[in-house]
């Protein structure tokens, strides 16, 4: 007989894994209530991969595509942003829903607040700017440079669409070289073939 | 810290519910769970960066258990501290009501001594920082409430 055994497994028995699910889910909506999410975040899944999606309260403040390893993009708003972050799908239910509905060639702007604090500088007047590119419609990182103020500076606005935060929302992939070819994106340029076409082929 | 919150419950969750549970039974286990994780959530990015997270969380949990039983005791219950019994909000998941009962009659000490180093897996010195008193005291309450633990499991099955 081995009631030691049995005692020590008694007391370490495992808790219902639905029951920490529903509790976690209950944390980040208290989390929200109590302005405490500082960084929620979400998937969705899209043609070009699964997206990770994360907000702060003032709007969507980082999009990454699957290749960029979600753990390390979650590490690096943790130590840029701040540590309270949540899996709390609830505040990027609109982004997700727009971004589905974007795929399906049911929508051509997005309606939802971005936050750029992870970017400063003429680069941010870079993204801003190019939020005003239209759906379907192509420019080029020296006409982008221009539009933003400074038509010399065409490796800084490059270098702004390279390290957009919010791609597919702020639209860099609708930025190609003069000559035509497509240029980099953060999401392979695949990727970035799949967007303008969706775009050419709705618009 | 920099470690992004939603990795501590990861990684820490179950253990906080399993020692929640232990402690005040699975009425109440549920709420304390979740004043331990967003009490922690307020506090998370001033720890600093080498804590003992998992040392962290259970002092957490051990004031919200205080907590609880002191507004508990306020409403004049008559055994403040013994989860409630002969109701359950979900299969203890192996755990037999008696076990309950018996970690329910305890002496505070010795119960928070066993959960904490049994369930939570703190070394004793850890558990002598959150009860009180010193690491040779909280090892004797953790052996004498297994000691109580075994004689009464003896009992109930023979």
């Amino acid at each position: 007989m081995n009631h030691d055994a049995d005692l020590t497994q008694q007391l370490t028995a495992p808790v219902p894994q639905e029951a920490v699910d529903r509790l976690r889910a209950d944390l980040a909506q208290r989390a929200d209530d109590a302005d405490l999410l500082d960084v929620a975040y979400r998937t969705v899944p899209t043609p070009i991969g699964e997206l990770l999606l994360a907000a702060t309260p003032a709007g969507v403040v980082r999009v990454a595509f699957a290749g960029e390893d979600f753990d390390a993009v979650l590490t690096d708003l943790a130590a840029r942003i701040s540590p309270r972050v949540l899996h709390a799908p609830a505040r990027l239910d609109p982004a997700a829903r727009q971004i589905e509905e974007y795929f399906d060639g049911r929508r051509r702007n997005f309606d939802v607040a971005v936050d750029l604090s992870l970017i400063g500088g003429f680069r941010r007047e870079v993204l801003d700017e190019l939020q005003t590119v239209p759906f379907g419609v192509r420019v080029t990182y020296t006409e982008l440079a221009a539009r933003s103020g400074r038509a010399r500076a065409v490796r800084a606005a490059a270098s702004a669409c390279a390290q957009n935060p919010v791609p597919v929302v702020v639209p860099c992939h609708r930025v190609v070289r003069t000559d035509g070819t497509l240029g980099g994106y953060r999401g392979g340029l695949p990727a970035k073939e799949t967007l303008l076409a969706l775009e050419s082929a709705a618009a | 810290m920099t470690v992004p919150f939603d990795q501590v419950v990861t990684r820490h969750g179950a253990t906080v519910l399993r020692v929640c549970r232990a402690v005040l039974g699975p009425d109440h286990a549920e709420d304390a769970w979740s004043e331990t994780f967003l009490a922690a959530l307020r506090a998370y990015p001033d720890l600093p960066p080498d804590a003992n997270v998992e040392a962290w969380l259970v002092t957490i949990a051990h004031r919200k258990a205080i907590d609880h039983v002191r507004r508990t005791a306020r409403q004049a219950r008559p055994v403040a501290a013994v989860p409630e019994r002969g109701s359950s909000r979900y299969a203890p998941g192996g755990w037999e009501r008696d076990l309950w009962e018996a970690l329910g009659d305890l002496p505070d000490k010795q119960r928070h001594a066993v959960v904490y180093h049994h369930i939570a897996g703190l070394p004793h010195a850890e558990v002598a920082a959150i009860i009180g008193g010193s690491p040779a005291a909280a090892r004797k309450a953790s052996s004498d409430g297994i000691a109580a633990l075994r004689r009464h499991y003896t009992e109930e099955h023979p």
